[in-house]
Order: structure tokens, then sequence, then C-alpha cells
């Protein structure tokens, strides 16, 4: 059984600052989503929300359909993996790795296996650990609680990248093994875009966006050509970026609509993608009007 | 491993049709699951589902329940035809809009191949 998760009309209020404000988020059960946005942007506290680390300051959290909130049951089987897991310090990486026993999911054996394939030193002290071992125990600890919800929040900091390749396939594995709900907040966008069924962008406490995958990638465009050609198909769709280099220009736009992808097309314009990460970039800008 | 442009779902049906087309997926063979496309690609399993439900509905792959998925035994003789015409629209057309740039006569062009031919026989 894999979670659904759903946030209806949720405010959360610091102080006088909304760290999210009047959100309505849908999450399907069993998805990979990848949760993206700018430093400040609200993603920690939307996942600290999720995983009832913290209570809103108005509106409903749902998990699997139950309010998570004070619900031991439900949280029991929630992950939320933060930056530097949360460990004691003074424990060996074994003991920090036992304490996942609190969790009815948890697989000491598929634990102590990853634990070897990441290289962590069972015998060392947490606070001994570099970075990125530690950020690697996290990891360990958030797959091996096999909970029916996990967030991974920026647990990649610190890894090399041999690591972080080892951690999405041991990832891609579990989630394959066993069908449930994953989150991953994470600025390394290209590199996690193709393990993403859907994409949700959050920015200054709102939901900017939220698509499967595949749309984000077919959204944008870059149409490349004479100027003057560029700017009459560009024309009344939403540039994102321009260059120009002599009489050559590069428009960036949005959204490129069947008709002015024919236009594009006639007009000899070549016609390249906008990955992932510079669609975010430009989707977040913060000068953007509508945003 | 993927061009930017077309869908990857696209892109792992194009090259399953491909094997198809070079005899290294046989007709009734086995096509590996969705989940070990996956983890080859390194791309969520939904994608590779996605290729697969494409595949299936132009009945170049069938569905047998629990076993897996096969290629059909007339897949080929579908994809001919498919192969052909997309010949004509993704080489054929972008050479001729290239040579016009270049400056070069259709007839070149045509002289160039028979030329060529004639040095195979």
């Amino acid at each position: 059984m894999s979670f659904t998760a759903s946030l209806r009309d949720v405010t959360l209020k610091y102080k006088d600052t909304d760290a999210l404000a009047d959100v309505n988020l849908e999450l399907e059960a069993g998805k990979i989503y990848g949760l993206l946005g700018r430093n400040g942007a609200g993603k920690t506290s939307l996942l600290s929300l999720l995983a009832a680390f913290r209570k809103p300051t108005s509106g409903e959290i749902l998990i699997g359909g139950e309010p998570v909130w004070e619900n031991a049951a439900v949280v029991s089987r929630v992950a939320l993996i933060r930056e530097g897991g949360d460990f004691d310090d003074a424990d060996t990486v074994k003991a920090a790795i036992d304490t996942g026993q609190i969790r009815p999911g948890f697989d000491t054996e598929y634990a102590l296996k990853l634990a070897e394939r990441f290289e962590l030193p069972l015998k060392k002290k947490v606070r001994e650990l570099s970075r990125g071992k530690r950020s690697a125990l996290a990891a360990v600890c958030g797959l091996a609680a096999r909970a029916e919800l996990t967030m991974f929040d920026e647990v990649h900091l610190g890894m090399d990248a041999p690591t972080r390749d080892a951690f999405y396939k041991e990832l891609l594995a579990e989630y394959m093994d066993r069908p449930h709900t994953v989150i991953l907040s994470t600025h390394l966008i290209d590199e996690v875009a193709n393990y993403l069924e859907e994409v949700i962008i959050v920015d200054r406490g709102r939901i900017l966006r939220h698509e499967e995958l595949e749309v984000f990638q077919g959204m944008g465009a870059t149409l490349t050509g004479p100027a003057a050609a560029v700017d009459a198909v560009a024309a009344g769709l939403e540039v994102l970026a321009e260059q120009q280099l002599g009489g050559t220009k590069a428009a960036t736009v949005a959204a490129l609509d069947p008709g002015a992808r024919e236009r594009a097309a006639a007009s000899g314009l070549e016609i390249g993608p906008v990955g992932l990460q510079d669609l975010f970039i430009h989707l977040t800008e913060p000068t953007r009007k509508g945003a | 491993m993927f061009d930017d442009g077309t869908p990857i779902y696209r892109q792992i049906a194009d090259q399953i049709k491909a094997e198809i087309m070079n005899g290294s997926l046989e007709p009734g063979g086995k096509v590996m699951s969705t989940n070990q496309y996956a983890a080859f690609y390194k791309i969520n399993p939904a994608t590779a589902q996605k290729a697969f439900r494409e595949l299936v509905d132009e009945g170049v792959l069938y569905k047998q329940r629990g076993v897996g998925m096969f290629v059909a035994d007339d897949a080929r003789e579908r994809l001919a035809a498919d192969f052909r015409e997309r010949f004509f629209e993704r080489v054929l057309a972008p050479l001729v809009q290239e040579a016009r740039q270049a400056g070069i006569a259709i007839t070149d062009i045509i002289d160039y191949l028979e030329a060529q031919e004639g040095a195979r026989k």
C-alpha cells in the first residue's frame, strides 16, 4: 500500500511571514515526484507538514486519506529524510541505523547491505563522518525505512557524483520492488529529471506548477534564426529569454503551440528543447510577471 | 543517452522498432520488462511503460498476462511501411533542405546516388 497526500487550503506562518499560503496539492499514490523551488520557496516547509513535523496554521493535510497530525499509525509509515539525517552525533553509524527500527517497515538487513554499498564505517561515530558520508547514511535510513511515503529533502548534499548515482539507482530499484510514493526535493534538477513522473514547482510559498515531467519537457522551446523571422514567430508568445549574436537571434519561449511550431518550421528556424532546469530557472525568475 | 527533443518514451519505442527491423528482436521473441528498461536507462518505470503501451496499441508488441511482452509475428511488415514513410520525412526532407542551402541541384544528388549504386554493382 502506498500513500496519497493532499494539502487543502494550507497556510503555514512563521511569525508574520507566510512560508506557505493557500496551498492545494493532490499527490497520487505510488509515483515519484520531484519538488523544485528556489531557496526559501517553501519546499522544506511543505515536506515538514506532510511528515507532521509541523502543524499548519490553517488548512488540512491528509496522508492516505487520513489527517496526519498526531496520527501515529500514519506517521510511522511516512519518512522524511532531511539534510544531515537528524542523527544523534554521539551514536555510532550502526546505532544510528538501529534507531530506524522504531518504524514498523524498517528493514535492518537491507540497511546494512546499503551501508556496505555506500562504504559507511559502522563503528565510527556519526560526528566523525564527512558531510557526504553523513548524507549517504541519511539516504540509507530513508530507503530502508520502507515507508509508504518517503521524502528526501536535499539528501544529496555533499555526496560525490558516484554516490549520488548509486543512490538514484537504489531508490529506483527499491521503488520498483515495492511501489510507494516518493518525493525528491533537489536542486540538481537535470540529474534527477528522468527518474520523476511528476514535477511540482514551489515558488514564494505557492505551488507555481504541478505537471507530468513530460509536460514540462515538451513545454518550452528555443527558436534560433534570423532576428526578424524569430521575432515574427515569437510575437504573441511568452518569451522567457532572448539572446542576439549579430543578425542571429535565439528566443526561449515558455510554450510553443502546434501552430507556432509549424510557423517556426516553415520559416526555417531551428527549434531546440528547453531542459527542465532551464525552464525552472525562467519560471521562477523573480522579475517574471504572473509567476 | 537520449536526444533532448523527442520524449524519452518515444525514443525507447523507436529503438525497439529499430531492433525489430534490424533483426535483433525476433517476431514472437520476448522483450525485456519495463522495470529492466527503467533500470537500464535510469528512467521512471512509467516512462518505459508508456513506450510499451504505444507499441501494443500499434500492434508491434503484444502482452501475455503474467508472462511478459512479445514481438508480434507481423511486426516487421507493420513497421516496414512506417519506416519507408519516415525515411522520406526524416532523412530525405532535411537532405533536400540542406542541399538547397548549399546550392546543390537535385539532379547532382541523383547523379551521385546513381554513381554510388553503379559502383556497388
